[in-house]
């Protein structure tokens, strides 16, 4: 028991209720559920053992103190025209827009499911109920930690996709918190199954509407068939009063491509665990991402990726920006299975620091039982180059414009990344305004 | 069993066609109360040494600590051993002895003379290496140092531990347990209750030590542990260069070292510590070896001053110690190399730590990882930038090879940045020997296992290059004897 009976007491009740109107859902499903309640009830949130090594630089007591609520129903229904003003580069994909957890009809859409379907997956578990069982909390499984627990006990709607060919058009999933009065909390789950061959691209963005503390607590879990390719961008615009604690679970079949960037500026206290299976032979991942701090956040990105067959590759690259007081944490592991040969893993973390009270941790760490493999890590940590800054100057650059180029410079080493020409253009312009005293919109490179 | 050297000296392939070449038990008469640990036998060891009150107190205030519910052995670490029964131990073994302590040489036991000798370690001076001073310790005491006489000359003090609180109380009261304090982890407080002996060292001001100071550990009797505390500090301007090396008998049951090593560097001062660790590692299936649980800090205190931790571990069954620098004074310089190998079943989870504090503080941490066999190598390191320590640099490379698929290599660094003005880099590889330098090599006319060896102390030439002359030429030997049959 790591925390107060009381703590999770009000979770009983909650979870109680929902049994009852959940009664229509299938035996496997509420068997889920129950499991991954039980889990949190005895384990809770990872709280008072300080010497749980997955935890040691992220203390999550405010999420276990706050008393969260459930919303009854949307706060507010945005319509289309006002999410397109909010996302301008989402033109042309589908949308599946959720708000306090609940399903916006009015500002959704579906543009091409030709060769696949997209569903909200309180309707796949009824309309696909064999593909779901099969997928569903399947990798991540329902006692993998406190925060798949509860999404998995509690997750009130969110998107189900599944392509058995090329979706044309991305699809774009918007999980939006509304302004409430007192902290509310969302599980947003998203399930993706990639048959062979298939092509598909997410985007899944969180947003705040208020500036008001809330909780998001959402799991992704991603499967890639045979020869698979998804695409995953994660946008984390959340306010810097909310707390979110996330899994995304990818798991790569033979030859299956899994490209992510994970994009974070929002968010007072996050923890976000990117766990990769590389359950194929010859699967690829390549896992990017850009977190930008100011103020008091803390931002802690664990990263994993699990090499379980021989010729898979994995690429990881993390970079942030921090500035004021806030704090950067890395975690990236790359375990290599026994028998896992010929893997070709890298990983690397920089961090920018742009204040003296802002920390940056990172922990890159390789875990090795094969002997044919190709590892190798690398972190940086510092402040602005000097010598680059001098360069600019000598150019006739004045200091404040050259290190805004080198910022932005920094920046564009990720976002260039992004195959979405106005999803690049979105999030650039995202981060000149989260760091309005370096990047100023003057620069335009 | 043949007589056992050291190998680098001496040896022959006969006698390195062996496994462990210093598995040599000495029949000697041991004074050894019963086992266990218990507020008495803390007495006990300190009544032996014939201790000052203060220092029983603070040997008590440990073992108080050490017995509080709470307290545990640490567990983050990536090993894994059945539970140490902490009351089946001797905490003390000494080699009786007369009355009073040898005035020379000649009144040791020859026993244990010849049981150095057989380890390669002369302790008659006139036959002793040119320019190294060896302070040899049996089981947990302090049996013989040499060169005193020459050392005294530059004021330089050099012998056990047990002594010095005797003669320099004022140096040990103000050190010892400032670096690692009393409450520091489960084995250092253990540690700090019942160490017998270890080697005490001072340089005064401005003094540049002529020899290497040198200890040697030998752990010979069955069922104790081996706690010893080594304690060295260089005054202002001095230079000092220390070395360690340790061996024990092949025995079927696992035996405990706990050991604490404090490095005091004062302004301008630098220490050089340099350690070759080839405690027994088990046999084959993974029986026996030793436990070695070591807590070693350096505080590089003064301005410009330094410290320099080298490590070769080959031995222990399973090896728990991160040699680490506080680098407080500005300017100072932190430096760790190493080489640790695993083979057969060993574990070994070992790195450092880097606390910079003072302005324009660097370290450097090179870790060379070779696992064999089944063994699991892990490096785990820290590299901390307090906010106070402006334009602080760290440069940190970790390589791994893997010899054989049943093996594992990790690699843990922690890395915490508080000061935008910090320089830090990390890199790591993990490989094994590659075919293309093995062909190229073969084709040139060398077998496969010269050619193995040859790239594998290629690996390692890095860390060996800042042992010392003699004693990078037993590292790079040791590492040859303890990979035989991994290779080729």
């Amino acid at each position: 028991m790591t925390q107060t009976a009381e703590a999770t007491d009000r979770y009983v009740e909650q979870f109680d209720t929902l049994r009852e109107t959940r009664k229509l859902e299938p035996d496997w499903l509420r068997e889920l559920r129950r499991e991954g309640f039980d889990y949190f009830q005895r384990m809770g949130w990872p709280i008072d053992d300080k010497r749980d090594e997955m935890w040691k630089y992220t203390d999550v007591r405010p999420v276990a103190r706050t008393e969260f609520r459930l919303p009854n129903a949307p706060a507010v229904m945005p319509s289309s025209a006002e999410i397109a003003a909010i996302f301008p580069f989402d033109e042309g994909m589908s949308r599946l827009v959720f708000i306090d957890g609940y399903y916006s009809p009015d500002a959704s859409r579906i543009v091409d499911a030709d060769d696949g379907s997209i569903l909200r997956i309180t309707e796949a578990v009824r309309e696909e109920e064999t593909l779901v069982h099969g997928h569903l909390a399947r990798y991540s499984e329902p006692g993998h930690d406190a925060s798949v627990g509860l999404n998995t006990a509690f997750f009130g709607d969110g998107a189900f996709i599944h392509a058995d060919g090329r979706l044309t058009a991305p699809v774009h999933l918007v999980y939006i918190t509304s302004d409430h009065a007192d902290p509310v909390v969302t599980y947003p789950r998203t399930l993706v199954v990639a048959g062979k061959g298939a092509e598909v691209t997410l985007i899944e963005t969180f947003l705040s509407l208020g500036s008001r503390n809330h909780f998001t607590d959402p799991v992704t879990e991603i499967a890639l068939g045979d020869g698979s390719s998804v695409t995953h961008y994660r946008l984390l615009l959340e306010s810097a009063d909310s707390y979110t604690i996330g899994h995304v679970r990818p798991c790569l079949g033979p030859d299956s491509v899994y490209k992510s960037v994970v994009y974070e500026v929002g968010s007072g206290l996050m923890r976000l665990d990117l766990e990769v299976l590389i359950e194929g032979e010859g699967a690829f991942a390549d896992l990017r991402g850009l977190y930008v701090t100011k103020g008091k956040q803390h931002l802690d990105n664990l990263v994993s990726i699990d090499h379980a067959k021989p010729h898979g590759k994995s690429r990881l690259y993390y970079k942030g920006i921090l500035d004021d007081e806030s704090r950067a944490v890395f975690g990236g592991t790359v375990y290599v299975q026994p028998g896992a040969d010929k893997t070709d893993a890298y990983q690397e973390d920089k961090n920018l620091l742009l204040s003296d009270r802002a920390e940056a941790d990172s922990k890159p760490s390789l875990e090795i039982y094969a002997d044919d493999v190709k590892c190798g890590h690398g972190a940086t940590a510092g402040a602005v180059a000097d010598e680059a800054i001098f360069y600019l100057r000598s150019r006739g650059i004045d200091e404040q414009t050259a290190s805004r180029l080198l910022i932005k410079g920094f920046a564009s080493e990720i976002l260039d990344e992004i195959g979405i020409e106005p999803l690049r253009l979105f999030l650039e312009e995202r981060t000149a305004s989260a760091l309005p005293r370096f990047v100023g919109a003057e620069v335009v490179a | 069993m043949a007589a056992p050297k050291v190998i680098s000296r001496t040896s022959t392939q006969e006698e390195l066609a062996s496994d462990y070449k210093w598995g040599f038990v000495t029949e000697i008469e041991a004074d050894v109360p019963p086992k266990g640990l218990n507020e008495d036998v803390v007495r006990l060891i300190s009544a032996k040494k014939g201790e000052p009150e203060w220092m029983t107190e603070w040997r008590l205030k440990a073992y108080r600590y050490w017995t509080s519910e709470e307290y545990r052995e640490p567990r983050w670490s990536k090993v894994s051993f059945p539970p140490i029964d902490y009351q089946d131990i001797h905490y003390y073994s000494a080699p009786v002895k007369k009355e009073k302590g040898p005035e020379s040489l000649d009144e040791v036991d020859p026993e244990l003379v010849a049981a150095f000798n057989k380890l390669g370690i002369p302790l008659a001076e006139q036959k002793a290496l040119t320019g190294v001073a060896v302070d040899a310790v049996f089981d947990s005491v302090s049996v013989a140092t040499t060169y005193q006489k020459q050392l005294e000359d530059l004021g330089i003090i050099f012998g056990p531990i047990s002594e010095a609180i005797q003669k320099h109380p004022e140096l040990v009261k103000k050190y010892l347990g400032s670096v690692v304090p009393y409450s520091d982890n489960f084995y250092a407080t253990l540690n700090s209750a019942v160490f017998s002996d270890g080697t005490f060292a001072y340089v005064p001001p401005g003094v540049r030590c002529p020899v290497e100071l040198m200890t040697y550990f030998r752990m010979n009797s069955e069922g104790t542990g081996q706690f010893e505390r080594t304690l060295i500090i260089a005054d202002k301007g001095s230079y000092v260069s220390y070395l360690e090396g340790c061996t024990a008998p092949m025995r079927k049951t696992t035996q405990l070292h706990a050991a604490v090593v404090e490095l005091i560097a004062l302004d301008d001062a630098e220490i050089k510590y340099s350690t070759l660790q080839n405690w027994y590692p088990g046999d084959k299936d993974g029986k026996g070896g030793v436990y070695n649980f070591v807590t070693k800090r350096g505080k590089a205190a003064g301005k410009n001053s330094k410290i320099s931790w080298t490590q070769v571990e080959t031995g222990s069954a399973i090896t728990w110690k991160y040699p680490s620098c506080i680098l407080q004074g500005d300017n100072s310089v932190g430096e760790f190399y190493s080489v640790a190998l695993c083979n057969n079943h060993q574990q070994a989870d070992t790195g450092t730590k880097m606390i910079h504090m003072g302005k324009n503080t660097r370290s450097t941490i090179i870790a060379k990882g070779i696992s064999a066999g089944e063994g699991q190598n892990t490096y785990r390191g820290l590299v901390k930038i307090m906010p106070t320590a402006t334009n602080a640099r760290n440069f940190t490379r970790c390589d791994s090879l893997l010899i054989g698929s049943k093996c594992g290599a990790h690699t843990v660094p922690y890395i915490e940045v508080r000061n935008p003005t910090a320089h830090m880099e990390h890199e790591a590889t993990t490989s094994k020997v590659s075919d293309d330098q093995l062909f190229y090599l073969m084709q040139r006319g060398i077998k496969e296992e010269d050619a193995q060896y040859m790239i594998i102390n290629g690996f390692c030439k890095g860390v060996f290059a800042e042992l010392p002359f003699e004693f990078a030429m037993e590292a790079s030997q040791l590492l040859k004897v303890s990979l035989e049959g991994t290779v080729g």
